[in-house]
């Protein structure tokens, strides 16, 4: 059974060639490959999963954008019903504002008249009595002589009294 | 060894492709009258004969005798002896087992010691280191090996590990990735990457030494019991050297009743052994069985030729038929091959650590 029996030769040959294809391969093919497998894979792998971070941040960053346009709109909301009720008041107090100085404005200026008119009549009550003792005194003093000159000279004062 | 024989020899090995089917049944055709040397020379036509020149190994790639003509590459012969040193020459200097040479002789290919009168000198040791075909054609192949696997490391290492394969790099990545995530990784655990160089050296190695013994013509290196043996021993090292306590505590102190253990434990220990000489023992089991089958094939066009020329004409489709499908599965086979040596050795050096494993899974 010589198929059974190994060859000196070859059993010599297939060692040495084994163990220099062995250290050949492992240094210069097996390890730059291998390496740049495992580097491309934790590449995809790393890749992958920065993806799925940045997917989550932008549903994260979405949601939060909805939130916060959500919260805008109701602040807005909030605001323009403020801002009118402010309106709305503002405009009532001023209309407040204008009656009550209407008010004051009106009083003062009655007051102010009744004043002068009081000033007025106090005056006038003041000038006529003057006159009247003017007038008497002239007409004491010319010494009523005729009646008619008498009247035409009263007529006549009468008229140079000017109320004023 | 007929002339005839070796020209049918040479059909059998060339009827490997069609081109040379076709070349080679008009040669057979006129050498039909040979078939009478042949009964004067070599007796008769002896199928189990060429087959066993066909899966051994020889001194020279032997492709076809025409007439007297042999057309072959001799290879160099390298011996070694105690009495007599080393002594290199080409085997075509034994003119064909016919002439001796520096007081050596081939005698049906295997070369012995004669002394001065030609006869086999037994008291001379000779050591015969020669680069026989299987050797030859396993450095053809790893040289081969090498220049294709360092080409693809250095496109990995130009184009850096962001770049999409490409070429011969895209054939190779999905084995070795292979070896790695279904022979390493399963079997090894998270210690595959310190194994993985030595496990893809050993499957390329196989691969590419059996798909070129399958290429016409060529030597079946992997078909050959020295070549298996190199690589059953080394996977025997690499698994002694990867046991631990845990291994051999299972060995000599098997976890069984004590009346057992002195059936076990040899058992055990032989099992040591059985590990690689399974290994050595399939490969070349099944690379030699698919070259028999497939010279088997060839060889029954010219049983039947023998019987009758039409009968051998007739028999060659079919005969043809079922070659090329052995032949697709001896490629199929090739491969099949190289994964099951390789597994295996991840799984035997995988039992030898498994404690390891255990051990460290529990840190």
């Amino acid at each position: 059974m010589e198929l059974l029996l190994p060859g000196l030769g070859l059993l010599v040959w297939t060692l040495l060639a084994f163990l220099i294809v062995f250290f050949l391969l492992k240094s210069f093919a097996w390890k730059p490959i291998l390496s740049s497998l495992k580097e491309r894979e934790t590449g995809i792998a790393d890749a992958i999963a920065s993806a799925d971070k940045v997917k989550a941040e932008m549903a994260a960053l979405k949601n939060e954008n909805e939130a916060m346009m959500a919260k805008a709109r109701e602040e807005r909301a909030v605001m323009i019903k403020e801002a009118k009720e402010t309106a709305d008041k503002m405009v009532s107090e001023a209309k407040d504002k204008a009656k009550s100085e209407y008010d004051r404005i009106v009083a003062e200026a009655q007051s102010a008249i009744m004043q002068q008119k009081n000033a007025a009549l106090t005056d006038v009550k003041n000038q006529v009595g003057a006159l009247v003792i003017e007038v008497a005194e002239k007409v004491l003093s010319r010494e009523l002589s005729n009646k008619g000159d008498q009247e035409n000279y009263i007529k006549q004062l009468a008229e140079g009294v000017k109320l004023n | 060894m007929g002339m005839a024989s070796k020209s049918i020899k040479t059909l059998l090995v060339a009827v490997f492709s069609i081109f040379l089917l076709l070349f080679s049944a008009k040669s057979f055709a006129s050498d039909a009258p040979a078939g009478g040397a042949e009964k004067h020379e070599a007796g008769s036509f002896d199928p189990a004969k060429l087959i066993m020149e066909h899966i051994m190994d020889a001194h020279e790639f032997h492709f076809a005798t025409i007439g007297e003509k042999h057309i072959s590459i001799p290879l160099p012969v390298i011996l070694y002896s105690p009495e007599r040193g080393l002594t290199m020459f080409n085997y075509s200097k034994f003119n064909h087992g016919h002439d001796v040479y520096q007081g050596y002789k081939s005698e049906e290919g295997h070369i012995i010691a004669v002394n001065e009168a030609g006869e086999h000198d037994t008291t001379v040791t000779v050591y015969d280191m020669s680069l026989t075909r299987n050797v030859v054609q396993m450095f053809i192949a790893l040289t081969l090996l090498c220049v294709l696997m360092i080409g693809v490391a250095n496109k990995y290492k130009k184009n850096g590990a962001k770049v999409a394969p490409s070429g011969f790099q895209n054939a190779v990545e999905p084995v070795i990735t292979f070896v790695r995530d279904e022979v390493g990784k399963p079997n090894l655990g998270h210690a595959y990457e310190k194994f993985m160089p030595y496990l893809l050296t050993v499957f390329f190695f196989i691969l590419i030494n059996n798909l070129m013994g399958l290429i016409p013509g060529s030597a079946n290196v992997t078909g050959n019991i020295a070549f298996t043996i190199v690589l059953g021993v080394i996977s025997f090292f690499v698994i002694l050297f990867s046991t631990n306590r845990h291994f051999w505590a299972h060995i000599f102190n098997p976890p069984v009743p004590g009346f057992v253990k002195p059936i076990l434990v040899p058992v055990e220990f032989l099992g040591i052994f059985t590990k690689p000489f399974a290994l050595i023992v399939r490969l070349f089991a099944n690379m030699v069985a698919g070259h028999i089958v497939i010279t088997c094939f060839v060889m029954l066009i010219f049983i039947f030729g023998a019987m009758s020329k039409v009968a051998g004409w007739g028999f060659a489709p079919v005969s043809m038929a079922f070659t090329i499908f052995i032949y697709f599965i001896e490629i199929l086979v090739a491969f099949i091959q190289a994964f099951i040596f390789t597994n295996l050795t991840a799984v035997f050096i995988g039992q030898s650590m498994e404690g390891a494993h255990h051990d460290e899974a529990h840190h």
